[in-house]
């Protein structure tokens, strides 16, 4: 079990972002998570990563007690995640961007190795011709995978992907599919927020949905979209469910 | 990276060795009193680009680093004979701990709440320091005239504290490039760039910063000590003088935040100016107002100062200029 968490609740002034939320992830597979906007998974990553400590509960990494451990400490366990919203350092080059990950992650690099592993890993995410360009140049879809490389040059044991393939077109969509099935190839296990249905359904070894901070259901992917509770809660028309099961892409939001 | 092989080491590192030994050569004291003010802005504005440029941490207050640690060192040299160079040093510890931890308690704060906390640190420190009595209070301290005999007269002894500051000049960009270049400088700039961002990667941010900050209030600490033994008396006004805090804020935006030679020129480049307006009697009033406006004038046309703003016309520059 690479993380587990148990029962934890995070609130912010009158809004119950999660509640009493457990579930588990084996090493080596990739989660989903799935819910309407505003259900919490974000901050979800939050509580996991340590960017916010929650109220009750506790999150377990590798055996560990991480609840409430500053982001950084997290990161070096061996946890790394990438933004929703892109962020990346917009005036260091793409190299720099990526060696912050290698130089701070699990294995904690000095600045030499760390431009190799960032060539490297800048090379799996398909980067490799702009390592000298700066961040802030790169278009969205370069900035994803930018973000991904400085996840992945940590090192993680874990790798919290938050909606990768939001706002990329479907040739880019199916681009970064390969790369994150390579990845997990790569022994990492990956937990994945994602709005793209048919490509979560086709990547996700498990998937949780989340509604108003509760998780309503857990399963395999098909499992989740037959699930009722999800049809009615998370999808709220039954058609779009089985819309999904023929793999149509979603309405845009 | 062999930092020796790089022009962007060489270039500042060249300017501040050929200029000081031009000062020797040349052995005049008004060319050695001019270079002793250009230098010494020249490391404090270094000093205060490791909080600027690199962690991008705008600190209106810095000069109470130059303030307290030359009040510091002046006192260990006047009231217990300490030698120079070392009360300089201890004066500049003196100024690293306060910064340790006057960061530990502000540097929580970002952007602007930063900035005013630094102000509100000078003013606290030049209150306390004029009702300090081991300071002399509002009056101030004054060298001890037996102290020059260890250099032979006062004259000799000038001229060793001005070798003294241009050593420490030296030292602090070649500081300077060091972090920059460094896993430590790399952490600093992620934190400029995405604090948040930077801790998620695994940087440290409070304790990056807080280290970052002691560096950039060390080295003003040891100037001061040099600036006040130079002028042979030290008092609250001068020490904490909240415009040439503000002077060091445009010298390092002028010359390129973020970049090792940038407060060089910055601050030569400033001075120069201020040179040209106080003699002209037309602006000689006006100085500081004038170094407002361009202050204003460089975040508004060019926010990354002369040399950021060179490394941004071709990519060859960039190779040279760090």
């Amino acid at each position: 079990m690479i993380l587990e968490v148990r029962g934890v609740s995070k609130r912010f002034g009158g809004l119950q972002a999660l509640s009493d939320v457990s579930f588990t992830l084996t090493e080596g597979r990739i989660l989903g998570l799935i819910g309407p906007n505003g259900a919490g998974k974000t901050t979800l990553f939050n509580v996991i990563n340590g960017v916010y400590k929650p109220e009750v509960g506790q999150v377990i990494f590798r055996g560990e007690d991480i609840t409430g451990k500053p982001p950084y400490e997290v990161a070096q366990r061996g946890l790394a995640r990438t933004y929703q919203v892109v962020r990346p350092l917009q005036e260091l080059t793409v190299r720099e961007n990526v060696m912050v990950g290698a130089c701070f992650g699990r294995e904690k690099h000095h600045k030499g190795p760390a431009a190799g592993i960032a060539d490297e890993v800048l090379a799996l995410v398909g980067l490799a011709k702009k390592a000298d360009q700066l961040a802030g140049s790169l278009n969205v879809a370069e900035k994803k995978r930018l973000e991904m490389a400085r996840a992945l040059a940590a090192r993680p044991y874990l790798l919290l992907l938050d909606e990768v393939l939001a706002g990329l077109n479907p040739s880019e969509i199916s681009a970064m599919i390969d790369t994150v099935r390579q990845i997990r190839d790569q022994g990492i296990t990956i937990f994945m927020i994602e709005h793209v249905m048919q490509a979560l359904m086709t990547l996700s070894d498990e998937v949780i949905v989340l509604d108003y901070g509760e998780l309503i259901a857990a399963g395999t992917p098909t499992e989740v979209v037959e699930n009722p509770k999800v049809i009615e809660a998370y999808l709220g028309d039954p058609k779009i469910a089985q819309r999904l099961l023929a793999q149509e892409p979603p309405e845009p939001q | 990276m062999k930092a020796w092989r790089q022009p962007g080491f060489w270039l500042p590192v060249l300017f501040i060795l050929v200029w000081g030994l031009y000062v020797l050569i040349v052995r005049q004291d008004s060319t050695r009193e001019q270079a002793f003010t250009l230098l010494m802005f020249v490391g404090l504005a270094s000093s205060l680009n490791i909080l600027l440029g690199y962690t991008g941490y705008v600190s209106f207050g810095h000069i109470v680093f130059f303030g307290l640690g030359g009040y510091s060192g002046f006192y260990f040299l006047s009231a217990h004979n300490l030698p120079l160079m070392l009360s300089a040093i201890l004066g500049g510890v003196v100024s690293a701990v306060l910064a340790g931890l006057i960061g530990l308690a502000v540097l929580r704060l970002r952007g602007a709440y930063f900035a005013l906390a630094t102000i509100g640190v000078n003013e606290a420190a030049r209150a306390f320091v004029s009702n300090f009595e081991p300071f002399g209070g509002a009056t101030g301290l004054f060298v001890n005239y037996s102290v020059y005999e260890g250099f032979g007269g006062p004259g000799p002894a000038l001229w060793r504290t001005f070798i003294y500051l241009w050593i420490t000049v030296l030292i602090i960009v070649v500081v300077s490039y060091a972090i920059k270049n460094s896993r430590f400088g790399l952490g600093l700039l992620a934190i400029r760039e995405d604090e948040d961002a930077a801790m998620v990667m695994g940087v440290q941010a409070p304790r990056a910063k807080t280290v970052a900050f002691m560096f950039s209030a060390f080295f003003p600490g040891l100037i001061g000590t040099l600036y006040f033994f130079k002028n042979g008396n030290v008092e609250p006004g001068d020490a904490f003088s909240l415009h040439m805090s503000i002077e060091m804020l445009v010298m390092v935006m002028l010359g390129g935040m973020g970049t090792v030679f940038g407060p060089v020129i910055g601050a030569v480049a400033y001075q120069g100016l201020r040179g040209f307006l106080l003699t002209n009697p037309l602006f000689k009033n006006l100085h500081l107002a004038i170094a407002g406006v361009f202050l204003l004038l460089i975040v508004l046309f060019v926010p990354a100062g002369a040399i950021g703003w060179l490394r941004e016309r071709s990519l060859k520059l960039r190779k040279v200029l760090e």
